[in-house]
């Protein structure tokens, strides 16, 4: 592709000024009402931004190394919903005691978890996609897809078709800061997130490791040249994406209380989403993108129709890669 | 007579050929066997048949974007609903109820081209900004446009119903028809006919028809100047601009073209339905007919159509038959505490086969990737492409 039609300052104007009516339209929305009102839907925005990002960074980081949508990571993410809640009753925790001698037990349920579905979603790399690594690109999105049905399939037929509730063990008390009323529910799982996203964001960046993720996704060839294993890297890669898909499997859950076997493929397709508007294959874009794609959804539900929140999320996604296909902070990948 | 013996030992080793002899002897008999084998019950088998007919449609025409042209499409299913809901509501009472007050009875035949103009129209609004894009970015683009489309006939309550979709739709009607012991009945002209949902066998010979002239039209495109434009882009995209071909409008002309054919099954499915629902337009949808071309063969059009038709018959014969027949098997077997529902446990050995089914459909994905990339029924050109892949190999592997 020689020019596209993204690049050029034009299209970028455009898709500024759709996106500068859009947030005028909210604003005179959110004028509307209260104060309170708007701050206790930012909260909720952007606790669900957070999750949002922890999945988005899989995607992400998948995309950026092997040029692959894997379709199966947000059922990777729901995976990790479902093997917590399973080892709930393990661990002797139950809903209504909540309190710091519960820290410990989450804890090691959150690392059995995150070590289970980074298994999976090795395996899946494994078998699936790494056989396929030279074929075209149609290929592995299909099988991406086949296993995102397998994984679906396993938890439908380990739970079956139902809504099932998620222990609430976080407090639910609110924090009142100078009149905003804060939940600390919230608050933990955007700090939780935040951790997460700036330590593997570090790891990427400091270890060596990290870097030969990052000379992988660049050049495989010259990658390979220098010595890098690529097998592993990329492994190395599914398996990060993995532990913090589990990650926000037990976030999710914890945070929402309701999880179902086939969560994982809208909130998948929202979390790529974000993915793709904060610059597909760029880390820190994949947070900021979730964030945002998680504020959007909030306002939209509250402020608008909720009904249309999917269309509009959806919309970002296509007007992002008509306007913009690089994203909010981009990453120039090369057509090959 | 010698000349046709000739072409047929001509033809007897070419797999396309005797693929179209065995699809065309099949759909011609089908009725007439179905009707014998089951004693004059075959009613509902034949009406399966039809639906497989729209499915097969589909896939001709997911083929032409994704086989010939090389575009990655994901949300096929939204042009299915935009001709879908073109004849829903151009030929029903439902605008009698949305701001227009007036209903409007477009009869089927127009609706059918209407719609096929429709979805193109739609193919040709998404593809002109899009297309320019790199591949798998399109790819993306249209599985947003997939999500974004069924929800948008969801929420425009006052047009569309909303989750109820719109029903009562019109049935084709024709001056006069031939019916005989292939439906079950005495040999006869009916005048004034219609089409109505019980009578199997006009819809079956009616998508038959669409499917021969539609697989005709395809076959006459994939040879002709825009064809070959489609095979260069999909090969090389620089080096076919660089041929004089103009690329951007091959690629759109390839997704308006695909559109259209979803657009009239959209119509005839509809149609046959006499219900147009925002449910049956989802991603799944999109994906089983991404698979059927897939299963069958990218890029070869009795490929597409086989796969279409296996897919389908495992989909919504085998599968959903599954359930009550392995329930009937232990059963049979003296094994009734296969079949016994445990609470919180065991859901019985039918509920248990029904749960399989995504598991089924993934592998099918999965194992027709590894083992057979080129499907079924390849063309030759993609299954070398398939196997020796399109990528610069490394210079060296690590063992």
């Amino acid at each position: 592709m020689l020019r596209s039609f993204g690049n050029t300052s034009f299209a970028s104007l455009i898709g500024l000024l759709i996106a500068a009516a859009a947030i005028a339209l909210t604003a005179q929305r959110v004028l509307q009402h209260d104060a309170s009102f708007f701050f206790q839907i930012l909260t909720i925005g952007v606790a669900d931004g957070a999750i949002y990002a922890l999945i988005a960074l899989g995607y992400t980081m998948v995309y950026g190394i092997i040029e692959l949508i894997n379709f199966a990571h947000g059922d990777v993410f729901t995976l990790g919903a479902f093997i917590s809640l399973a080892l709930f009753p393990v661990f002797g925790l139950a809903e209504g005691g909540s309190g710091f001698g519960y820290v410990l037990p989450l804890l090691a349920i959150g690392l059995i978890t995150m070590a289970l579905c980074a298994v999976v979603n090795v395996t899946i790399e494994r078998v699936a996609y790494r056989p396929l690594r030279h074929a075209p690109r149609l290929a592995p999105l299909i099988t991406a897809i086949g296993m995102s049905s397998i994984l679906e399939g396993a938890m439908y037929l380990w739970k079956g078709p139902f809504n099932l509730h998620y222990p609430d063990l976080l407090p639910a008390t609110r924090l009142d800061i100078s009149g905003v009323s804060i939940g600390v529910k919230d608050l933990i799982v955007l700090t939780l997130a935040i951790v997460l996203v700036v330590a593997f964001t570090l790891f990427i960046n400091l270890s060596k490791l990290g870097k030969a993720m990052r000379a992988t996704a660049q050049d495989r060839d010259a990658a390979l040249l220098m010595g890098i294993d690529i097998n592993r890297t990329i492994a190395a890669t599914f398996f990060i994406g993995a532990v913090l898909a589990g990650a926000g499997g037990i976030t999710y859950g914890l945070y929402i209380n309701n999880v179902a076997f086939d969560l994982g493929f809208i909130t998948g397709l929202i979390a790529f989403t974000a993915a793709v508007f904060g610059g597909i294959g760029n880390i820190p874009g994949a947070a900021i993108g979730g964030l945002l794609i998680g504020m959007v959804r909030a306002f939209s539900d509250s402020y608008f129709d909720s009904s249309w929140t999917e269309v509009v999320i959806f919309g970002i996604l296509i007007a992002t890669l008509v306007f913009r296909p690089t994203g909010l902070l981009g990453m120039r990948v090369p057509e090959k | 007579m010698k000349r046709l013996s000739k072409l047929v030992r001509e033809q007897s080793k070419n797999p396309n050929a005797i693929a179209y002899a065995a699809m065309a002897v099949a759909g011609l008999t089908f009725p007439g066997i179905a009707q014998f084998a089951t004693g004059g019950n075959a009613d509902y088998l034949v009406s399966l048949a039809a639906d497989a007919g729209v499915f097969v449609l589909l896939a001709i025409g997911l083929n032409v974007v994704v086989g010939f042209a090389g575009l990655l499409d994901l949300g096929y299913a939204a042009f299915f609903a935009i001709g879908s809901y073109t004849y829903g509501m151009l030929a029903s009472q439902q605008l009698i109820s949305s701001p227009l007050h007036t209903a409007l009875h477009v009869p089927f035949w127009i609706a059918l081209v209407l719609g096929m103009f429709i979805a193109a129209g739609a193919g040709a609004l998404l593809g002109a900004p899009t297309l320019r894009l790199r591949g798998d970015y399109l790819a993306i683009v249209t599985l947003g446009f997939g999500e974004i489309v069924p929800r948008f006939f969801r929420n425009m309550r006052e047009w569309t119903s909303g989750v109820n979709g719109i029903s009562a739709l019109d049935v084709p009607t024709l001056p006069f028809w031939i019916t005989g012991p292939w439906a079950n009945t005495e040999l006869a002209i009916e005048q004034n006919f219609r089409f109505v949902t019980f009578n199997a066998t006009a819809w079956y010979v009616l998508i038959v028809i669409l499917i021969v002239a539609s697989v005709i039209g395809v076959n006459n495109l994939h040879g002709s100047r825009l064809g070959r434009a489609w095979m260069a882009v999909r090969e090389d995209e620089t080096a076919a601009a660089a041929m004089g071909v103009n690329t951007v409008n091959t690629k759109l002309l390839a997704f308006a073209i695909g559109a259209s054919f979803s657009g009239f099954a959209g119509a005839f499915y509809g149609a046959k339905l006499s219900l147009v629902s925002p449910e049956s337009f989802g991603f799944v949808v999109s994906i089983t007919i991404l698979s059927m071309v897939v299963l069958g063969g990218m890029g070869n059009i009795p490929g597409a159509m086989v796969g279409a038709l296996l897919l389908y018959a495992v989909l919504y014969k085998f599968l959903p038959d599954a359930p009550l027949q392995a329930a009937s098997l232990a059963h049979s077997l003296g094994l009734d505490w296969l079949n016994t529902v445990v609470p919180d446990g065991w859901p019985g050995l039918g509920e248990f086969v029904s749960r399989l089914k995504f598991i089924i459909f993934g592998l099918i994905l999965v194992t027709i990737m590894l083992v057979r990339p080129q499907g079924l029924l390849p063309s030759r050109l993609r299954a070398q492409e398939l196997k020796r892949g399109v990528h610069d190999e490394p210079v060296t592997t690590v063992p």
